[in-house]
């Protein structure tokens, strides 16, 4: 028994009995006791139709909401609790968010962009362009650190905001729609990136309705009305 | 800290049209204020310079300059003007001056020079009283006293200048200067003077050595230091105080009221300018608190990234915040800088020296951040209060 229990690897996230219900009216319960338990180095997606609670319970996973209910524990520590200050510093460590919209700053270069993520969790100054080259080189944009991101392409900007999410080396990836504003091409480049990042050793989680998607993940989770199904 | 700054200033000069557009109002303000004070400043330091204390307390009374014609006789200024002058309230000093008709009489500092190599300087007579009515400075030595002026001793005291052409520049060897034939002791060199700048080309003696010598017969003058704001006053009182029987015979010159001058200067005008840059100071503080308050809403999705990449509420609180203060700071500047180019302008025009209080040039862009700061707390609150979630969702 003891020998199985030290061989699974620990759980970054653990959800149990997790409910978000948005306060009509009409009241929205767009998350029902979800419990989930995602482990170091897994790659997880979690599949539903639009209006099913996916981006709530990614907000959720995320730290930008909060349950209604339940308990939630990121890292082993137990975020319920946690007043908004803590839980913004845990948010910028040990989460790496890559949106349907990319949200890259339009005013700002590749390079300054990528390392926006480093400003909050105080990694030093002078590291921080350091690491966000590495970080670039690491998606495969180094050519083009130092332009805007209106100049890129829907591909590259999406791989500038995965290396965004990467920088500050978080414990889990959230990715919402990644590939949702993106052609086929693209989003095939970006569904590699995340196979190469597993197999890294990343934790990711996808959120997606999109079914080519969802299959590229070592496990999948059906989510309908709030529910998850497996 | 650094960090909420350079996200500010890029925050700022991401939308560079809309930055200027949004200092206007408190470039408009400021420059409005800064020109009105430094304008009020430059007038009222025209008004001390050229009113400095020695002139604002200088009274001259001479005889009218056309009198003696027409079968009169002459006005002449009596010998005891000096004390009946010092006997009214607001007279702090007074004396006589004259110059002295010599001849052809040269002075020279050997003997026997007289047509020969001496200078043609200038010879002067005074009661004692003069050099404290002009408010002489010694560069060396003494004044001659009432006591030389009655013995009628056969002393002198130089005027600068009048020093420097002789070759004296001590006294403590009593060194003596030739008046044609006659010798004279140096007992005092002037350093400066406040009215009366002839005297610092001149050798003056006392009256009593000039009645003797020269046959001085009367004052040509009488300089009166009179104390601070009695000018006026003892400008009216002295014609009838030296001549009670003629007073209009005698003329007097007075420092204008410097009420009037001032007056001139600081209009009612003044008071409008400083009302305006009020009103346009207000203004352009609604106007970057609007804005500000825009680009909050138009920055929602940036809101809602910074969240996610782990700002707390008074991070986006401190960026609008700081972002604000810097538009306010720079429309300060801008403010400051066309304020006192208005002032230099317009003292340029008018041929005045600018003046501005530093006070005034380092306090007025910090007023526009002021501005800015206060400006920015409503918006500033507002953007952290957005829920990240929210915030994503919009953009
Ligand atoms: N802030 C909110 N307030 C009220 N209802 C919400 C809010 N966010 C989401 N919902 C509702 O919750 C349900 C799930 O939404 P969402 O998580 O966005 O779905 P998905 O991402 O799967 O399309 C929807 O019915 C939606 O209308
Ligand atoms: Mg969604």
């Amino acid at each position: 028994m003891t020998a199985v229990a030290v061989a699974l690897p620990a759980p970054v996230v653990e959800m149990i009995g997790v409910r978000r219900v948005f306060p009509g009216p009409p009241e929205v319960e767009a998350i029902r006791d979800v419990d989930l338990t995602i482990r170091q180095g897994e790659y997880l997606s979690i599949v539903g139709p639009s209006g099913s609670g996916k981006s709530t319970l990614l907000h959720l996973l995320g730290l930008l909401d909060n349950p209604s209910g339940g308990v939630y524990r990121l890292d082993g520590v137990d975020t319920m609790s946690l007043r908004e200050r803590r839980r913004a510093v845990l948010r910028g460590e040990r989460i790496g968010f890559v949106f349907q919209s990319f949200h890259l700053l339009a005013h700002r270069t590749v390079l300054e962009n990528v390392a926006l993520s480093m400003v909050y969790v105080g990694v030093p100054r002078r590291e921080r362009m350091a690491r966000a080259r590495v970080a670039l080189e690491r998606v495969g944009l180094s050519h083009r650190m130092d332009f805007g991101p209106t100049t890129l392409s829907g591909g590259e900007r999406q791989r500038v905001a995965i290396a965004r999410a990467l920088v500050a080396e978080p414990s889990l990836l959230l990715a919402d729609e990644p590939t949702g504003n993106l052609d086929s091409v693209n989003a095939e480049a970006i569904l590699e990136l995340f196979d190469e990042l597993h197999r890294g050793g990343m934790t990711l989680a996808v959120i997606t309705h999109d079914d080519h998607v969802s299959e590229r993940a070592q496990r999948r989770v059906r989510i309908v009305d709030g529910t998850l199904q497996w | 800290m650094r960090d909420v700054l350079d996200e500010a200033l890029a925050g700022v000069a991401a939308r560079p049209t809309r930055l200027i557009l949004t200092t206007l109002g408190t470039v408009l303000g400021v420059a409005a204020l800064v020109g009105t004070v430094g304008l009020g400043q430059t007038a009222a330091g025209q008004i001390s310079q050229k009113f400095d204390l020695a002139q604002a307390t200088r009274v001259v009374v001479e005889p009218e300059e056309n009198n003696g014609q027409e079968g009169e006789a002459a006005t002449e200024l009596p010998w005891d003007a000096p004390d009946r002058l010092g006997r009214l309230n607001g007279v702090d000093a007074v004396g006589t001056v004259s110059a002295l008709d010599v001849g052809d009489d040269l002075v020279s500092n050997v003997a026997g020079l007289n047509g020969g190599e001496g200078k043609a300087l200038t010879v002067m007579s005074g009661s004692a009283g003069l050099f404290d009515a002009i408010r002489a400075v010694l560069k060396t030595g003494r004044f001659f006293d009432a006591g030389h002026d009655q013995r009628g001793d056969k002393v002198v005291v130089l005027g600068k200048h009048a020093a420097e052409r002789l070759g004296i520049n001590r006294v403590d060897s009593a060194p003596a200067i030739f008046i044609g034939d006659e010798a004279y002791t140096v007992i005092g060199i002037l350093d400066s003077v406040a009215g009366r700048a002839e005297l610092n080309d001149s050798v003056i003696m006392p009256n009593g050595t000039a009645k003797a010598a020269y046959d001085l017969k009367s004052p040509d003058a009488i300089e009166i230091r009179t104390a601070v704001g009695a000018a006026q006053l003892i400008a009216g009182q002295a014609p009838k105080a030296i001549q009670p029987n003629d007073p209009s015979k005698l003329k007097v010159d007075a420092p204008p009221k410097q009420g009037a001058v001032r007056k001139g200067v600081e209009s009612d005008l003044n008071a409008l300018f400083l009302l305006l840059g009020a009103v346009a100071l207000l203004v352009g503080g609604l106007g970057i608190a609007n804005v500000t308050l825009l680009s909050v809403l138009e920055r929602i999705g940036e809101i809602g990234l910074r969240r996610a990449l782990g700002a707390a509420r008074r991070h986006i609180a401190a960026q609008f915040l700081v972002e604000s203060v810097i538009v306010g700071l720079l429309g300060g500047l801008l403010g400051t800088a066309v304020g006192v180019l208005l002032t230099v302008g317009v003292s340029f025009a008018k041929d005045w020296t600018p003046i501005l209080d530093n006070k005034l040039a380092f306090g007025s862009p910090l007023l526009g951040a002021v501005i800015g700061l206060i400006a920015g707390t409503y918006p500033a609150w507002k953007a952290s209060a957005i829920q990240p979630i929210t915030a994503l969702r919009g953009a």
